[in-house]
């Protein structure tokens, strides 16, 4: 936008948004470092009397290391595939002219509304028979799947921005795919590789139908389905449940406060042209 | 050289030549074979099965049985189906009304540059770093009629069970669900509000048109291809809107927000009886592709070549 005068209507109705979204972050956190008795008491808006971090304790005590422990295995490993096996198809997306590449790329977009509701049944069925029913591996491969299609959106977009001229100098020189793609694609598509990094993170940390459905013991278990089960056992223990619900968040916060540009641009090029 | 020519040999001898036509450089097919044969394999694979369960009586347990069209009759005679089709749609539709007006909006502030608009941005996007299940357990616990916000504020909420009827249900999920996805579609107008050329609004202001004018005839039409695309997204992700109805409402009270995509989930995962839930699965698939294919039609995406080279 050009320089204008303040558009107070446009102002007034950011600060309303803020406090939709503000506010039940607010009593999210107040909540969490009370003790229950303060919160019955006192109620969700009010300040909190007495700062605690008990609930927090109470939490790991009762399984959540676990649950953290198998989330971060989850996650290191459908990041892991995702970096492994994205760069390789969006370099042929973008290099290669045939109509097999633009099949794939068609297979791909065709995959971003795929809901994984769509396949829960039958992925059941497949994951039971090969024997990795309540395993997390069974819960790795489906969910990398998953978040291949946005990942390959995404950093198709980047390389695509890659000049041409770069490839012809290249070829001129003689260079193999390979020499191209690991000396040139790879380190100008750097903040695409973090952003598929990060996106495919995020799915993943928050991913609940696929461990839900595929894992039951609890030694498998995921915050999430930690989460959600908390809910069903000590519904009455709000600060705890939100203390739980804050531990969730914070390595997702920590990544965000570090790496927001990169999620933020990658997302952003979604909408794209 | 032999007279004996190996094939091998014939295709050695050809490929630089190949090469030379092809394009020096240029990746094989070979390159996107490790990704695509893994989503083949656990996205097209189970899609594919899935239309096949549904012909079938399984009950988790040895193996399914063909069943013909049981399930599907079944489904058609349940109005607890049929019910939950309608819910699908009402609650899609709602969050797209919801969020897209929403999204436009913000997106297109949250465009400027001044400082205070990047803060309060950062801020809006913090529902979308949350899990669904993290959302949904934290509004179940604000809505909570004796512990929740409504205890606090009683002249807004009424008697407070806003879950107990069928109307606040429904207005509870599409708000959570806007609550959750807004920020994701305010960033994907933000991004393309930006790309929009600065000419076209200084050539209106030199043509005197204010604001209001330029958002109307400048900024909504710039954002057509982007609407689309965020529509897309919103309408998949409404259909299979899943999380925050197990959490928050069980498809309660009574069977008044049992979804389709919640219905599977039960069908399959409670009564066991998966032929049914994949037949739930599959009529889904099919309203989102269709969508999804119109959509992919109308955008020209899959066009999307770099704009250079040209074929």
């Amino acid at each position: 936008m050009s320089k204008q005068r303040p558009n107070y209507l446009a102002g007034l109705g950011s600060v309303v948004w803020l406090l939709v979204v503000g506010a039940p972050l607010y009593v999210l956190v107040s909540a969490s470092v009370q003790s229950r008795a303060d919160y019955g008491a006192s109620g969700p808006l009010s300040l909190p009397r007495h700062f605690t971090l008990h609930n927090y304790v109470d939490d790991f005590s009762t399984g959540f290391g676990r649950y953290f422990l198998n989330t971060v295995i989850v996650t290191v490993c459908v990041v892991a595939i995702v970096l492994v096996v994205v760069p390789p198809l969006s370099y042929t997306i973008v290099r290669s002219r045939g109509r097999v590449t633009t099949a794939v790329f068609r297979l791909f977009l065709l995959g971003l509304a795929i809901p994984a509701q769509a396949v829960i049944v039958p992925m059941f069925y497949v994951i039971s028979k090969a024997g990795l029913y309540d395993n997390l591996i069974g819960v790795i491969l489906p969910t990398a799947a998953f978040s291949l299609p946005m990942c390959a959106l995404v950093l198709t977009g980047v390389m695509r921005d890659i000049t041409p001229d770069l490839y012809e100098a290249m070829a001129i020189d003689g260079a193999s795919s390979w020499r191209v793609f690991g000396q040139l694609v790879l380190p100008l598509s750097r903040g695409g590789l973090a952003t598929i990094a990060v996106f495919s993170a995020l799915q993943a940390w928050n991913g609940f139908l696929f461990p839900l459905v595929l894992t039951q013991s609890d030694s498998t278990k995921v915050i999430t389905l930690g989460l959600y089960n908390f809910r069903t056992q000590y519904g009455i223990n709000v600060p705890g449940l939100l203390a739980a619900v804050v531990l969730s968040m914070v390595p997702v916060l920590l990544v965000y406060l570090f790496a927001r540009r990169t999620l933020v641009q990658g997302l952003m090029g979604v909408g794209g042209k | 050289m032999t007279t004996t020519v190996t094939k091998a040999a014939v295709v050695a001898e050809r490929r630089p030549a190949q090469r030379r036509t092809a394009g020096v450089g240029r990746p094989g097919f070979a390159w996107a074979l490790p990704a695509t044969a893994f989503f083949v394999l656990f996205a097209v694979v189970p899609l594919v099965l899935v239309a096949v369960l549904s012909f079938t009586s399984w009950n988790g347990l040895g193996a399914p049985r063909f069943a013909g069209l049981d399930n599907w009759t079944k489904l058609f005679d349940d109005p607890v189906m049929l019910n939950s089709l309608w819910l699908s749609v009402l609650i899609t539709v709602l969050g797209v009304l919801v969020q897209t007006p929403l999204s436009i909006l913000l997106g297109v502030w949250a465009a400027g540059r001044q400082r205070n608009r990047a803060i309060l941005s950062a801020i809006y996007f913090v529902p979308l770093l949350l899990s669904a299940t993290a959302v949904s357990v934290l509004w179940r616990t604000l809505l909570d009629p004796n512990f929740g916000v409504p205890s606090q504020a009683k002249w807004l909420f009424g008697d407070g069970n806003l879950l107990g009827m069928q109307s606040g249900a429904i207005g509870v999920l599409v708000f959570v669900g806007a609550w959750q996805f807004t920020p994701f579609h305010t960033l994907i107008y933000q991004g393309a509000a930006r790309a929009i050329p600065q000419v076209l609004y200084q050539a209106a202001q030199i043509d005197g048109a204010g604001t209001v004018r330029q958002f109307f005839h400048i900024t909504l039409p710039q954002l057509r291809n982007t609407m689309i695309t965020s529509m897309i997204l919103m309408v998949v992700g409404g259909l299979t809107t899943f999380d925050t109805v197990l959490i928050l409402t069980q498809g309660g009270p009574g069977t008044d927000t049992t979804i389709s995509a919640y219905y599977m989930y039960q069908k399959a995962f409670k009564s066991f009886d998966f032929g049914a839930g994949s037949a739930i699965a599959l009529l889904l698939v099919v309203v989102a592709t269709v969508i999804s294919l119109v959509v992919v039609r109308v955008s020209g995406y899959d066009k999307m070549r770099s704009s250079v080279e040209g074929l």
